[in-house]
């Protein structure tokens, strides 16, 4: 019997997840370059970021939902046009200049998702969250929606109840229109709005019963 | 390109691990969030929108995978940025190991009022790609069309998971740059967009899928054919 010790093979081109001191390093180079080059400066970056840390979130989705809740013509409006209509209340911007809003009906339920990257309306949903982003979402969603809904994310639909995937593969930027609870006549809008949650816009969750905790 | 991105359907990616909403920082450090600030700037600078992707496309695929989201964007800014020449290698390389032997070396200082107002201001009326195009729309609502059977080895939208398969025009959208031709920069020659719908059991065989389960796409004209 011969033995062979030559080493070992060769590693797979690409690389394990980078130390995190290293990618803070090759960003601050990045945008050193940047701002001597004149295209940022630290004081953009840091509006910029603000904008969208107290700014811009799901709480705007929120307020649309409701309006749409309370007034019928906005709702035909929104579902005709989102982002004409969201305009009308001071909504707007990057990643939502085409947005398409899709309703939630008795028996259909609409979720989102982007199998190519990660497409997501931010100036109503605000910036998507990792796990919208990270693979496992991105791959299963169109393949076994019903069974990620409810496994994943606890929303147990009727088998009646059609699942419509809107993978948003060009640059209409998609969010769900949810059902109004029952329950909630007579509430105001600002009262809606704090029932909408961002996973009922997404399509992963409801929203909330009046008078639930949380 | 039939890259790693392309991920509808792929098995063995594990579970969805959801957090609970509001939990989640917006960004987790100083680095997500001059990377996702920097992403008006280097489109600026002379990197278009489809560019930016297939350049996170063309990532390894195991670092893709696994990797932090904006180290996708990161990439995509320096790979494009070093091709155009509008950054230096070489100097990034070295900045890079200055800011690692010196984390808590200052930025370059520089001021510029106007260019943050404007910044902020196309963060907040955004950019659209919508684009004329002579003609009309080729398909119609409710018409049946098939997607091609289409390879190409730059960047498309075209998922890997619907090539071949019959589907339905839903709505017919205006005409958007073509990210086909706009990645290489022959053109953004703006085509109709189509939302086309799916049954869940053509797309993934009928003992494989459950009933009741819809799939939408959109899909830029040269995409289809007539059914």
């Amino acid at each position: 019997m011969t033995t062979t010790e030559q080493g070992s093979p060769p590693p797979v081109p690409g690389t394990l997840p980078a130390p995190p001191e290293e990618i803070a390093a090759r960003v601050k180079a990045l945008e050193a370059i940047f701002i001597e080059k004149g295209f940022v400066t630290e004081e953009a970056v840091d509006k910029i970021a603000e904008m969208y840390e107290k700014e811009v979130g799901p709480h705007r989705g929120a307020k649309v939902v409701a309006k749409a809740w309370t007034d019928p013509v906005f709702r035909e409006r929104l579902l005709e046009d989102a982002s004409a209509a969201c305009r009308e209340l001071g909504i707007g911007g990057v990643q939502g200049e085409d947005m398409v809003v899709v309703e939630n009906t008795e028996g259909v339920h609409n979720v989102i998702v982007c199998t190519l990257c990660s497409c997501y309306p931010w100036p109503t949903l605000g910036l998507p969250p990792n796990w919208y982003k990270y693979p496992a979402y991105r791959s299963r969603m169109v393949k076994e929606p019903r069974v990620v809904l409810q496994d994943e994310f606890g929303l147990d639909l009727p088998d009646s109840t059609e699942i419509k995937v809107w993978d948003t593969s060009a640059e209409l930027r998609y969010w769900v229109l949810p059902e109004r609870p029952a329950g909630t006549e007579g509430m105001s809008e600002e009262e809606l709005a704090s029932l909408v949650t961002r996973d009922s816009m997404i399509g992963v969750g409801l929203p909330k019963q009046p008078g639930s905790a949380s | 390109m039939n890259g790693v991105h392309d991920l509808g359907g792929t098995e063995g990616l594990g579970r969805v691990a959801p957090t609970k909403e509001g939990e989640e920082p917006v960004f987790y450090s100083d680095w997500e969030r001059a990377v996702f600030a920097m992403l008006v700037p280097s489109l600026l600078a002379g990197i278009n929108l489809d560019e930016f992707r297939h350049g996170i496309e063309r990532m390894h695929p195991a670092e893709y995978l696994s990797s932090r989201y904006y180290e996708h964007w990161l990439y995509t800014m320096e790979k494009n940025l070093i091709e155009k020449g509008v950054i230096d290698a070489k100097e990034l390389e070295e900045r890079t190991r200055y800011y690692l032997e010196n984390p808590g070396a200052p930025l370059p200082a520089r001021q510029d009022a106007e260019q943050t107002r404007s910044l902020l201001e196309i963060m907040r009326a955004g950019v659209s790609t919508r684009m004329p195009k002579q003609g009309d729309p080729q398909f119609k609502p409710g018409q049946p069309v098939r997607v091609k059977n289409y390879h190409p080895s730059g960047h498309t939208r075209l998922a890997r998971y619907l090539r071949g398969k019959l589907g339905i025009v839903d709505r017919v959208y205006d005409s958007f740059v073509f990210p086909d031709t706009n990645s290489k920069l022959e053109g953004e020659n703006p085509q109709h967009v189509y939302s086309v719908r799916f049954d869940a059991q053509e797309v993934w065989g009928p003992e494989t899928s459950e009933p009741a389960e819809m799939i939408y796409f959109d899909f830029w004209e040269p995409y289809l054919e007539a059914a």
